[in-house]
């Protein structure tokens, strides 16, 4: 294949200049996908050769052995495995907190964007020095908070301590991308005698599908990985999330890499997908400001 | 020791379902009849009073399906009472305020956030203000006391005692300040250097940008678990590098500037991704016809950067700065996973030594007075940096 038509272009760029731009966007990939790679290789190593110095993805006699010894527990000890029930409790935690946080702040984005009510302008930047708080330094009031109401080892306790910690930023992207969409669309409806609230439910959240999507992961992310919270809020075993969970696996670093590595992947790739499945979305749906498009 | 059988799904799921349905309900209920005050401006207290009596019903199908409330304390089951009471008091009377009713609907719309907010967020920070001119400590937790002294004394040994065990504050501020300005350089630096690569006409984009958004996907607490063991003296990846290429290996974790080094590393790498997609947010938005024009009248690219890219970027660049400051500021899960603040609190930063100050050393009534003084520089560091490149402006207008 001629080269030049490979690395099809537009106007203005050189081919010299389109191999340095492939060749530099290579290398940067490499640097972003590579640490990754490694956590792979290390869970598809067998047990006796954890701890190598080789740096190749696939290691030589690759085996599944670490992902079996999480799934299903230690046939040696007899040790059952609270994997899944980790993941379990993760996922209904985080699940719910993306839900709250996103009907929370989709209807707040709203009135930010299309009212002028009196306290707009300071809301937003209140919002945004929510983002000062320092981290950790909201969680012993919210932990007594917890004790008080008994909610310490429960799911409810980390759902409340999670719910709200993302919205404020969600409601800036959201807003953004409120802003960009005509109010005209809106009038319209409301002429052919739809609410605002309806128009609101019927024309702007359908439109705002990308915005949606990214502030919806953007909760779930906040909430999946979550340690430090987790970690004071949740004390039994039974009731860790993934996070806690993985820390014990990964306390030491020469018996359990393995088993490690290979829980790691099993997290990571799903909220990957769902994350590159909406990177499409990623760059449209998050606009940040007012960039009026 | 649990395992995940059908019967513990069931009954998280019904935990979780019967929550979800109550704060439903709960919403539905408020919104309803904030709805019927603000469109149909009642004149009678028939709507207050059938509001009381749903708010009335909603507390007990809480208390009673959702929290087990047996063994909680009377005054805080009356200060609920109380709060909620005066919560549908001022509603009615707000929104009964013909002036109001305009907004009515705006005001709708905020009120969930607005109390998820207030309850989690700025009751917390007033109890932890609170909590600054108290003693309380690990013995004191339920004996301490609030005094104007007490409050002197946490902010006084802020300034001049330790922080956490060994660091002062001074040392670990200088250190969260180089800290933050070198990961936002490299982040806003980096990312925008992507972003104008990607924003061209160019073949595989969307793989590229799928392939470089990879730190942001991976969930950080499993990205610096791992890095954390590729910066192992022996088995870690990078030394294994070095010493391939013939040079001699870096102990990463216990040498106060190599620690500081490999989290800067680390943290470049996870932020670079959120900096590129905005700004390439940015870019596109931006219309071609600037770029056409300024070609016309011979602009170089570096001019064409210069006066059409980073000023139409400002918008954007600005409040991506602003969180990004915070963030990098509060990376607490990166420090805490990867290097723990070792060796000796070298490499703690202000939110780490808070952490340890509060969790690890109880100091609680000292590490609410410390928050505060760290709170209060990143605020102003925000009003300046905004106040400098009046960035904002555009956001609420």
């Amino acid at each position: 294949m001629n080269l030049r038509r490979f690395f099809h272009a537009g106007r203005g760029d050189s081919p010299a200049k389109r191999l340095v731009i492939h060749l530099l966007l290579i290398l940067a990939c490499i640097v972003a996908v590579y640490p990754i790679s490694r956590i792979v290789s290390i869970s598809l190593r067998p047990g006796d050769r954890l701890l190598s110095t080789d740096l190749r993805i696939i290691p030589q006699d690759a085996t599944l052995e670490s992902y079996r010894l999480v799934l299903f527990g230690d046939p040696v000890t007899q040790r059952a495995s609270n994997f899944l029930l980790w993941l379990w409790n993760s996922l209904v935690i985080t699940v719910l907190t993306a839900i709250i946080g996103v009907i929370l702040s989709a209807s707040a984005a709203y009135a930010f964007s299309r009212f002028k009510f009196p306290g707009r302008g300071p809301g937003l930047i209140f919002l945004l020095a929510t983002q000062m708080i320092p981290a950790g330094m909201l969680l012993l009031p919210l932990y007594l908070m917890l004790v008080r109401l008994q909610l310490v080892n429960t799911y409810l306790g980390l759902i409340i301590a999670y719910s709200v910690s993302a919205v404020p930023f969600s409601i800036w992207i959201l807003k953004g991308y409120f802003d960009t969409i005509p109010i005209d669309l809106e009038e319209a409806a409301r002429i052919d005698g739809t609410s605002h609230l309806g128009a609101f439910y019927r024309i702007i959240l359908p439109l705002s599908t990308p915005s949606l999507a990214i502030v919806f992961l953007f909760n779930f992310m906040s909430g999946w990985s979550e340690y430090l919270v987790a970690r004071v809020v949740l004390q039994k075993e039974a009731m860790y999330t993934w996070p806690l969970g993985l820390w014990t696996f990964a306390g030491q670093y020469t018996l359990a890499a393995g088993r490690f590595a290979a829980a790691s992947i099993l997290i990571a790739v799903p909220a990957m997908v769902l994350f590159l499945y909406s990177s499409k979305w990623l760059v449209s749906g998050l606009t940040l400001g007012g960039v009026k498009g | 020791m649990i395992s995940l059988t059908p019967e513990v799904m069931l009954q998280s799921f019904l935990t979780v379902f019967r929550f979800l349905l109550l704060i439903l309900a709960a919403l539905a209920v408020l919104e309803t009849v904030l709805y019927t005050l603000t469109h149909r401006r009642p004149k009678n207290a028939a709507v207050g009073l059938g509001m009381l009596a749903l708010t009335i019903v909603l507390a007990y199908a809480f208390r009673s399906f959702v929290l087990p409330a047996e063994g909680l304390d009377t005054p805080v089951k009356a200060g609920i009472g109380v709060a909620l009471l005066l919560a549908d008091v001022g509603l009615y009377w707000l929104l009964s305020n013909p002036h109001v009713t305009r907004l009515g609907l705006a005001y709708l719309l905020l009120a969930p956030a607005l109390i998820g907010i207030s309850a989690l967020m700025v009751y917390p920070f007033a109890y932890n203000v609170y909590l600054a001119f108290s003693n309380m400590g690990m013995m004191t937790i339920r004996t301490f006391t609030v005094s104007l002294e007490n409050g002197i004394a946490n902010f006084r040994s802020v300034f001049t005692g330790v922080v956490a065990h060994d660091a002062t504050f001074w040392e670990v501020l200088l250190r969260t300040i180089v800290w933050t300005a070198v990961n936002i350089f490299f982040h806003v630096t980096g990312g925008m250097a992507l972003a104008l690569l990607l924003n061209r006409p160019l073949r595989f984009k969307g793989l590229y940008r799928t392939l470089l958004v990879f730190p942001w996907a991976i969930p950080q607490t499993i990205a610096c678990m791992a890095l954390r063991n590729e910066f192992n003296f022996q088995f870690g990846f990078f030394n294994t590098l070095l010493r391939n290429l013939g040079l001699t290996p870096i102990n990463w974790l216990t040498d106060p500037t190599w620690a500081f080094i490999a989290l800067c590393i680390s943290n470049i790498w996870l932020g670079i991704p959120f900096m590129m997609v905005v700004i390439l947010g940015g870019l596109q938005s931006i219309s071609r016809e600037y770029y056409e024009a300024a070609e016309m009248d011979g602009a170089s690219g570096v001019q064409q950067f210069r006066s059409i890219t980073l000023p139409l970027l400002q918008p954007v660049l600005t409040p991506a700065v602003i969180l990004g400051t915070a963030w990098t500021f509060n990376a607490l899960n990166v420090i805490y996973l990867i290097t723990r603040g070792n060796p000796q609190e070298k490499t703690d930063i202000l939110v780490s030594s808070l952490y340890k100050a509060a969790f690890d050393f109880y100091r609680y009534g000292f590490a609410a007075a410390f928050a505060l003084v760290i709170f209060g520089f990143l605020l102003l560091f925000a009003v300046v940096y905004i106040r400098a490149t009046g960035g904002l402006k555009a956001a609420w207008e």
